[in-house]
Parts: structure tokens; sequence; C-alpha cells
């Protein structure tokens, strides 16, 4: 029941915006998703760590189809519902500031894409996956759309192209899988395993780019990411948080949960193919980053890095890999999200979003700065920061997994400094101009988000151990499916 | 006794916090006894701790919590008190102490006092942490920790773009041997499946000497001490974070931070003699980085980047000095170093804080009069420092001059020509600074004024510790036992046994002494005839002597030619990415594509409505090929 009301809670609670005052709705939506946040806390309690798969509810839906309404949270689940449940009382509270027109409608379609999200991170049955895949699509399509910024159009219309073709290969790779499962046919996870794992390593390979398409757009892996700079350049801030800091993490958990353990052959045959994708993807995004004129577009780029690591460090199949690539999404979420609101508070200052017609801002806003230093730390992966956690284990598993690999993935830590330090210098440092002499230091409601995301940052960083046991049993049930898939093909 | 451990880096933790969450509403006054008090309190713990590590027990750990666990990987926070840790904290909470005191004059007036003194106290936390940590990765936070710390400072003075590129470029080029160190580390975990040192020495031995395995990690290791410790070919941005305030350049940039290297490689001892190419790279690169920052510092105009360099070239020493396997005489070398860089760099700053803010040597002269203290202290660090006797730099300089000879005599030679440079270059400051007469402006001359006694005080004792530290480590064969050699027998016990001991003859160690000391006095003496007898002042700016000089002068235009050859190439390829791939290649193709499915979207619309969008159109559509699908499969 806790599962069902888990995901529905939002979407219950969207009810609530047909009855109020349009300037109340902001109101409704942070309390509507506090009581989320609560509600995924009590999981959080009575998650057994020691256990797999918890909560599980399963109910026959389309009976003809084999489609069951069947949901449950394992440990890699469970940190990505947190995440989600953390991040949207954020991602809502650092939009108060805006006065979105038809606002009670804009935060309908965020608690309906929270919704959606957590639909993704619980749903057992295949069918059921791909239907909150879509669903999570399009709130964040009208999002953009609706309160986007100039040019939002054709940009918004080429992500939605863009992912859903990928989407659409999803389908197909899921509905063959379908047919090949025994009987009447089923959409259950434990069948599509079956399905999968008893294809030719042929077919395995086909099915591979099928689901590795639609993930690799959703995260995005190189060179599938080009509708990424522009949509976070044209979105909403709330809309670009919710898809770096969230959204992007259904492609990492669809290869996770959807691919990896469906068609292991595929994975030995191709994961060496998408890890060199991934890691190019860390270096080509690395440069671009460091010559991007535009803050959000930096902070994109660096994204695709960053996410490109946490890929190619699933793809070595390691358990160092896998580790460090859940607390790395974790730490991704909420640094992009400080990263993107310390943005948002300099173009609503300034009406600039150039870096080169910044600067100087240190000097009025000393507590502003000190926040954006310890985010950016996050972002370079300093050690006692949350990124370095991730990053290192990810290092470490590329490393293992070919030399040449690590080397060329760690040099992020380089670059990442290159580019992070020179738009921190431009903005912030130096004398002040006519656009950042009046900068106005944070206020209570902006310390309220930004507070909260430096204090997550310092304690992941300091005492990431909670977490990293959150999702340890369901990582090794994930590579003992991998294991014994290959000890009974060599039996 | 694990109070007393933990306690030692928390101080300065806590100050930390304390000054940066209550900034604003703490007077000066009280910021700087806060957090000059809480490094005193480590330095006392430090004391206590070296008074209570005694024969039976000569290193213990104290481990606090799990830090990472994943798979089969696992590090905690635990830290490792030996022999070689405390000396590590002796130096850097007691000179780092000094320094502190120093700060509270020096900074008076600036107004970022208080955040300089939380920087400077998270800087002693991260330093005592790597020096303290008793595993690899606990070691890497400290040494990040301490390059963000150096970021911090040496950008300090944040409105000024040059100072700000400057910190901009130490973080970078120390993140670049920082991979190599993080590589290291990891090839480390590979293995030996654990990154703790104890565990770590201990299989160490199983390596066969000279291995692939050892030779890639002991390089990697050494890539991040590059860095760190500013070592050909990334040791450029050291004298570019003389940008910092003075105590900065004095704590991070001489005394401590830099020498964090010198650290890892004698903690790592083992490792390094299994494998003797890493060694000889080693003195191939501490040799050249002494020669060349050598040569460089002698046409310097800059009081701070004389001293700079002079500390780029006093590292090549120490790295030399490890490369020889002679492990205790660099770390000797890197103590005694301590003291009198540190008192030369405050001398500096207590000459530029009297000359109301000149750097520029040129414009020096006659000090000695208006900066009594000031004067009597710098000549001590600058004898100690040349490698007169008895001064602290001519015990330490002596023995890895020694150990060169036995080992070689042309590397004994280079080291012993960089070591005159050294004489040459400091003795050129010297006198420039306070002999004869002030040539400044006019105006300048009538403010001159001595340092508060927060300033000298801290010189004075430093001064002391210059002119007596080298008794710690008298060898032999002048009476004594080396105090120093047997406190750390402990820490290189492993690396002795593989060994084969150079041992010269005590006449001939006399000898040498005698010709290294003579030489020494006649150079110092050529430095006093050129800038005090025929009272020479070095040529103005842009004008140089000869082909040699402008080479120098210009520092052997490395800056130009990284510019050239590496970060101007960068920038071309990041642009041709740009302009190539992502626009022309994948965009377009991804344009081509889009454009296709627009034009199928039109195409089929008139199945639907058409206004519903593509999305809902492609669900259904994929609905219902389900369906018939179902229906006839």
């Amino acid at each position: 029941m806790l599962t069902l009301l888990l995901i529905f809670w939002p979407l219950l609670a969207t009810l609530v915006f047909f009855a109020i005052k349009p300037h109340e709705a902001k109101k409704w939506a942070l309390a509507a998703s506090l009581i989320e946040l609560a509600i995924s806390l009590v999981l959080v309690i009575l998650f057994d760590t020691e256990d797999s798969t918890q909560f599980v509810i399963n109910h026959p839906w389309i009976e003809s189809l084999g489609i069951g309404f069947y949901i449950g949270i394992d440990g890699i689940s469970l940190l990505l519902v947190l995440l989600t449940t953390v991040l949207t009382p954020l991602i809502i509270l650092s939009s108060f500031k805006q006065q979105y027109e038809n606002a009670p409608s804009f935060y309908g379609l965020v608690l309906f894409m929270e919704m959606a999200l957590l639909g993704v991170f619980c749903a057992l049955d295949g069918f059921l996956f791909y239907i909150f895949w879509e669903m999570a699509l399009i709130p964040i399509y009208f999002i953009c759309l609706r309160w986007g910024g100039v040019n939002r159009g054709p940009v918004t219309l080429k992500f939605f192209i863009y992912t859903l073709a990928g989407s659409l290969v999803m389908l197909i790779g899921l509905i063959y899988l379908y047919f090949q499962t025994p009987g009447d046919h089923t959409f259950n996870i434990q069948a599509l395993y079956a399905a999968g794992q008893n294809l030719t390593v042929y077919e395995q390979g086909i099915i591979f780019w099928a689901l590795f398409i639609a993930f690799a757009v959703k995260m995005p892996v190189f060179p599938f990411h080009t509708w990424q700079p522009d949509t976070y350049h044209t979105a909403p801030t709330a809309g670009t948080m919710l898809l770096s800091g969230i959204m992007l993490k259904m492609g990492i958990y669809g290869v996770i949960r959807w691919l990896i353990p469906v068609v292991p052959d595929g994975v030995e045959s191709w994961g060496t193919t998408a890890l060199t994708l991934s890691v190019i993807g860390i270096v080509y995004a690395s440069f671009l980053a460091i010559i991007q004129k535009d803050l959000k577009r930096l902070v994109a780029y660096s994204s695709i890095a960053h996410v490109g690591l946490i890929a190619a460090g699933i793809f070595t199949l390691n358990r160092i890999g896998l580790q460090g690539a859940m607390i790395q999404m974790v730490s991704h979420g909420i640094v992009i999200v400080g990263l993107f609101y310390i943005i948002d508070i300099i173009i609503a200052r300034t009406a600039t979003q150039e870096i080169a017609n910044l600067g100087g801002i240190r000097s009025s806003a000393p507590i502003f700065n000190s926040v954006f230093i310890i985010i950016l730390l996050g972002s370079v992966a300093l050690p006692l920061t949350s990124g370095f956690v991730g990053e290192f284990l990810l290092i470490n598993a590329v490393f293992q997994y070919n030399f040449v690999s690590g080397a060329f993935a760690a040099l992020t830590m380089i670059f990442g400094a290159v580019y992070m330090l020179r738009s921190f210098q431009m903005t912030m440092l130096g004398e002040s101009n006519a656009a950042t002499k009046s900068f106005l230091d944070i206020d209570r409601q902006e310390k309220w988000v930004l507070y909260p995301i430096v204090i997550m940052i310092l304690l992941i960083g300091i005492y990431p151990a909670p977490l990293l046991k959150v999702s340890e049993v369901a990582v090794d049930d994930l590579l003992s499916i991998i294991s014994n898939y290959h000890a009974g093909i060599r039996n | 006794m694990e109070l007393i451990v933990s306690l030692i880096p928390l101080a300065p933790l806590s100050g930390f916090l304390l000054i940066a969450l209550l900034n604003k509403k703490l007077r000066q006054w009280l910021v700087a006894l806060m957090a000059c008090s809480s490094v005193l309190f480590s330095f006392f713990l430090s004391v206590a701790l070296f008074f209570s590590l005694g024969e039976d027990q000569q290193a213990f750990t104290f481990t606090g919590f799990d830090w990472i666990t994943a798979g089969n990987f696992s590090v905690s926070f635990s830290l490792l008190v030996d022999p070689l840790s405390i000396l590590m904290m002796l130096i850097i909470t007691g000179v780092g102490f000094l320094i502190h005191v120093y700060s509270a004059g020096y900074m008076h007036g600036d107004e970022g006092y208080n955040r300089f003194f939380a920087y400077l106290n998270l800087f002693i936390f991260f330093m005592l942490i790597l020096v303290m940590g008793s595993n690899y990765l606990l070691m890497f936070v400290g040494w990040e920790g301490v390059g963000l710390c150096s970021y911090l400072l040496i950008g300090f003075w944040f409105k000024n773009t040059e100072y700000n590129n400057a910190a901009k470029k130490a973080f970078i080029m120390n993140r670049i041997g920082d991979l190599g160190l993080i590589l290291g580390v990891i090839m480390i975990f590979i293995h030996f499946g654990t990154l703790s040192y104890q565990e770590v020495f201990a299989k160490a031995p199983e390596l066969m000497s000279g291995s692939e395995t050892i030779t890639i990690i002991t390089i990697l290791l050494f890539i991040g001490a590059i860095g760190k410790s500013a070592q050909i070919p990334l040791y450029t941005w050291l004298p570019d974070a003389m940008a910092g305030p003075t105590p900065v350049s004095a704590l991070i940039h001489a005394a401590t931070m830099v020498t964090a290297g010198i650290y890892m490689i004698a903690r790592n001892n083992i490792l390094y003699s299994l494998s003797p190419f890493t060694l000889d790279l080693i003195i191939v690169i501490g040799l050249a980085t002494a020669l060349v920052a050598a040569t460089i510092a002698v046409a310097q105009n800059d009081i701070k980047k004389v001293l700079a360099y002079s500390t780029v070239s006093q590292l090549g020493l120490m790295f030399l000095a490890l490369g020889l396997g002679a492990y205790t005489s660099g770390v000797f070398h890197m103590t005694t170093h301590a003291f009198f860089k540190a008192l030369l760099f405050l001398g500096a700053g207590s000459v530029i804080h009297g000359m109301g803010g000149e750097q520029d040597i040129r414009n020096m002269g006659g000090l000695r009069k208006y900066l009594p203290i000031t004067f009597a202290t710098f000549l001590i660090g600058t004898l100690a420092i040349s490698g007169i006797p008895p001064f602290a730099g001519f015990f330490s300089k002596d023995e890895i001059l020694a150990t060169a000879f036995a080992e070689n005599k042309i590397v004994w030679a280079l080291a012993f020509f960089a070591s005159l440079l050294t004489a040459f270059y400091m003795f050129r400051l010297f006198f420039l600074t306070f002999s004869g007469t002030t040539r400044g402006k006019q105006e300048a001359g009538h403010h001159i004024h001595e340092s508060p006694g927060t300033m000298t005080t801290p010189l004075i004792i430093l001064a002391v510790l210059s002119a007596i530290g080298g008794f710690i480590g008298v060898p032999e064969l002048l009476g004594g036992s080396h105090a120093l050699n047997n406190f750390l027998a402990p820490v290189f016990e492993q690396s002795r046994a593989l060994a084969t001991p150079h041992l010269l003859s005590h006449t001939m160690e006399l000898i040498l002494i005698a010709v290294v000391v003579a030489l020494t006095l006649v150079v110092i003496f050529l430095a006093y005839l050129l800038y005090v007898r025929s009272k020479k002042v070095p040529t103005p700016e842009g004008v140089t002597l000869n082909t040699f000089h402008r080479l120098i002068y210009n520092k052997y235009y490395v800056d130009e030619t990284y510019e050239k050859i590496i970060l101007k190439p960068l920038n071309f390829l990041y642009k041709a990415l740009d302009a190539l791939v992502e626009r022309l290649l994948i965009d377009r193709a991804v344009n081509g594509a889009g454009k296709a499915v627009t034009w199928g979207g039109k195409t089929l619309r008139f199945v639907q409505t058409g206004n519903t969008g593509f999305y809902i159109f492609a669900m259904v559509i994929s609905i219902i090929i389900l369906l018939v699908v179902k229906t006839f499969v």
C-alpha cells in the first residue's frame, strides 16, 4: 500500500489545483511535495537494507495481455525515489520568486511529473515501466513549451522527437521480449529477464541497442546529447532542474534495471562500445563546456561529462562501479539542482547569463559566494564533498576495466576544474560592473533551498556509508543475475 | 590517547567552523585569538604525542569510522601516529602557529581579516589530515584540501584578475598532478587490495624489485608530488602563487604544503626502494629543477619571486635526496627548510610591510637601519639557506651533497653548483635589500618602519630555529649522534634493508665539507663585491645584458612555451570540436532525422485529428500495433 501511496500521492494532490486561487498554487505544491517526502522517509525507515525487493504490489491489470500492476522497491529504486522526493520540494521552493502565468497548471504538471518519475523507479512490469516512462515526458514537454524561454518551440520539439524516437525503439524491444515469454506472454520483469537471457547472442545484441538508445538519449550519452544543452537553456529553471536532477536518472536506471539483466550477452558484446562512447562523452563534453559563453549551457555540458562517467562505471559491471554510479546519481542530482539555482539567482538579479558580462558578485554577496563555492566543489569532486565518493569509485572501476579508458575518464578531474573555476572566476570574482554592482545576497527563501543542498553535499561526502549500504544488496542481486547467467551458459 | 590524536586535526577545524559561521559577528582580535590558539593547542598535543612515543610503541593507528565501502573496497577515517607523522605535525602546527601570530599583525586592517584566518585554520586541518591519514585516500583528502586552501588564499584579494588567474593556475596544475596520484592510488588498490599504508607496506616486498607494477605505481604517485611540490614540468604555478598574502607564501608555498610531495615519497619509501627506475627519474627531475629554478632566481627582482624560485630549487634538492634513497636526508632538509624559508618569507613580508607594499629589490636598499630586527633575522635565514655552518641548512644540505658524492660525482657537481647559486642569489637579495642606501622613491624613505611585535616575535623564534635547528641531525663525523636519524629509523626500516650504503671515509667527508663551505664563502664574497662594493643594481625592466641573462630573466620562456604548445592547440581543439563535430556532424544528422519525422508526422496526420501532437499519436499507434499483433499471434 505504501508504494501505491508513494506513487499516487502527487497525482492525488494535483486535484487540489482545480479548487484553489492561482497565487496559492505554489504553497499547496510545496506542501504536497513535503508530504510526499515524509511518505518516502517512512519507506526509508521501514526498508530492510539486508533484503532485496520490498513493498511489492502485484495485481493483475490487463490480464489478457499479461500486463500486471507490479511495483516494488529495492535499494537501487529507493535511492532514486529518495532523490526524487528530496529534490522536488527544493525545486518547487526554488521557483517561488517566479510569477508563472497559470501557476496551478504549472505546479500540477510538476507534481504529475513526480508521480511519473516515481512510477518509473518502482515499476516491475515492462509495460507499466513504459507507461510511466512516457508519462514523464508529457509534463516536461508542456512545462518547456508553455513556460520556456526564447525559441522554445523548435527546441522543445527537437527534445520531444529525440526522446520519443528513443522510447519507440525501446517499446519495440520490450514487445519483442514480451513475445519471447512462454505461454500467454507477460510483461513481468522476471519473465522478461528470462526471455531476454534465452535469446541468442545476436538477438541480444539487437535488443541491447533497441533499449540502450532510449536510455542513452535520456542520460544523454555521446553522441545522443545534442538536444540537451538547448533544452536546458530554454526550459524554465524548474524544468531544467527536473530534467537534469531527476529525469536523466531514468536513463541510467533503465540501463541498470532494464538492460543489463535482460541481455547479459548483449552487454558482453556491446558493453565496451557503450563504455567507450561514455568515456568519449566525458572528454568531449568537458572540452565543449570550456568554451561555452552561457552559464546554463556550460552546466549542461558538464552534466554530459559527469553522466558519461556514471554510464561508463555501470558498464564495467563491477561492484565498485555500480555502487559508485548509485551514489553519484544522488550527488549529481543534488549538485546540479544547486548549480542551476545559482544560475537562476544570477540571471534574476542581473538579467544576464552571458559569463563574459558578469563578475565581481562576490564583493556584495559573500554568503551566496560561499554557497556557490561548496556546490562547485561538489561538482569538481573535491574530497569530503558528495561528488568525490562517486567519482573516485567510478574512476576506480573504469580503471580496473581498462587502463586507457580509466585514464581518459579521470581527465574529468582536470577539465572539470578548468571550466568550473573559469566560470566561477568570471561571474563571482574581479571587479563588479554595472550588472553586478548592486547584487543582493541570498534571502531567506533562497537559503531554504541552498542550505539543504550544501548540507547534503558535505554530509554525503563525509559519511556516505548509509547511502552505500542502501543499494548494496540490490547491486549484489544484479551482479549475481549476471554471474548466474554466465555460469549457466558455461554448464 | 585517542582523544589527543583526534583533537589535533579537530582543533583547527573547529576554529575554521567557528570563524566561518560567525564571520560577521566576531571582532578581529577575537578571530586572531581563536585561530592562533586552536593551532597552538594542536601543537601542544603534538608535543605530548612526541613524548608518548617510546621504544615499546613506535606507531599506532586510531580509527574513527568507515568512510567509503563498496564491494571489496573499503577505506576508513583512520589516523596514523608514527615518527614521520609526528615530525610533520610538529612542523605544521609549530611553524603554522608562528605564522598565524605573524598574520595577526600583517593582515591588520584588511577587510578580509576574518576570512583569512578561517582559510588558514582550514589549511592546517587539511595539512594535518594529509600527514596523519593512515591510508592513501585520506592522504588524498588532505592533498586536495590543501590545494583548495591554496587556491582560496592565492586569490585572497579576489578583485585582482591577475591574482585570480594565479589561483586558478595553481589549482589546475595541482589537479594534473592529483590525477596521477589518484590513478596511482587506484593501482595500489588493484594490486594490493587495500589502501592502508601498513597493509600495503607489509605486502610490498612480495613484488619483484623493479617490476612493471611497482614502477608504474611509484611514477604515478610521483606525478602527484611533481604537481604539489612544484617540480619540472609543473613548477610554474608556484612563482605565480606569490600573489597571495605573504604569510600564505611562507606557510603554504614554502614551509608546509609544497613539502607534501617529500612527505609522500618518504612515507612510501619501501615502494620507491623497490623501483630503482623511479628513483633515477626522481634524481633527474629533482636535480634539473634545482638547477633551473636556481638560475632563474639569480635574475629576478621581486623579493617574493626570488624566494619562490629558491623554494622550487630547494625542493628539487630534497627530491634529489629522496631519489638517492637518502630519505632521512630529504626529510631533514625539509625540516630545516621549513624553518629558514618560513623565516625568509616572513622577513620579506616584514620588508614589504615596512616599505608600504614595495616588492622590487631595485627600489630597496639600506633597510638595515630602518628594520633592525628584520635585518638580523633575515641574515640568519640567508646564512642558513646558503649552508654556512653551524646554521640549520648546513647540516641538511651537507648530508645531501655527501650522499650524492658517494653515488655519482656528476650528480654531486651539479647539486653543488645549484647550492652555490643559492648562496649567490640569496646574498644578492640580502645585499640589495639591506645594505647601501635606499633607492626607492624619496617619500617612501620617511615611512619605512619596523614591524610590530606580533610580526617580529615569530621572526626571532624562527631565526633561533634556523640557527640551531640543524643540531637535530649532527652527523657522527662532527661528534653528534644524528637524533633525527634515530627518531625516524622505524619509518625507513624496510627500505634500509634494501639499500646498499656507500660509505665515504671520514677524511673524504671532511674534505668535501671544507671545499663546499670554502667555495660558498667565495661566492658570497663575489656577491658582496658586486652588490655592496660596486653598488651594482639590477637592470631596469626589459633591459637584459646578454642572451643567457635574457633567458633566465624571462624564466626560460616556459610559460610562453606552455601557452604555445599546450593551451593554444587545446583551445583550437575545443573550437574545432564545437564547429565540426557538434554543429556540423551530430546536430545536422539529428536535424535531418528530425525533419524526416516531422514530414512523416505531417503526412500521416490525416489519420488523426492532428492537434494532439506526436506523443499521443505515437502512444495510440503503439497500443494499436500491440493489440493487432496480440490478436493474430
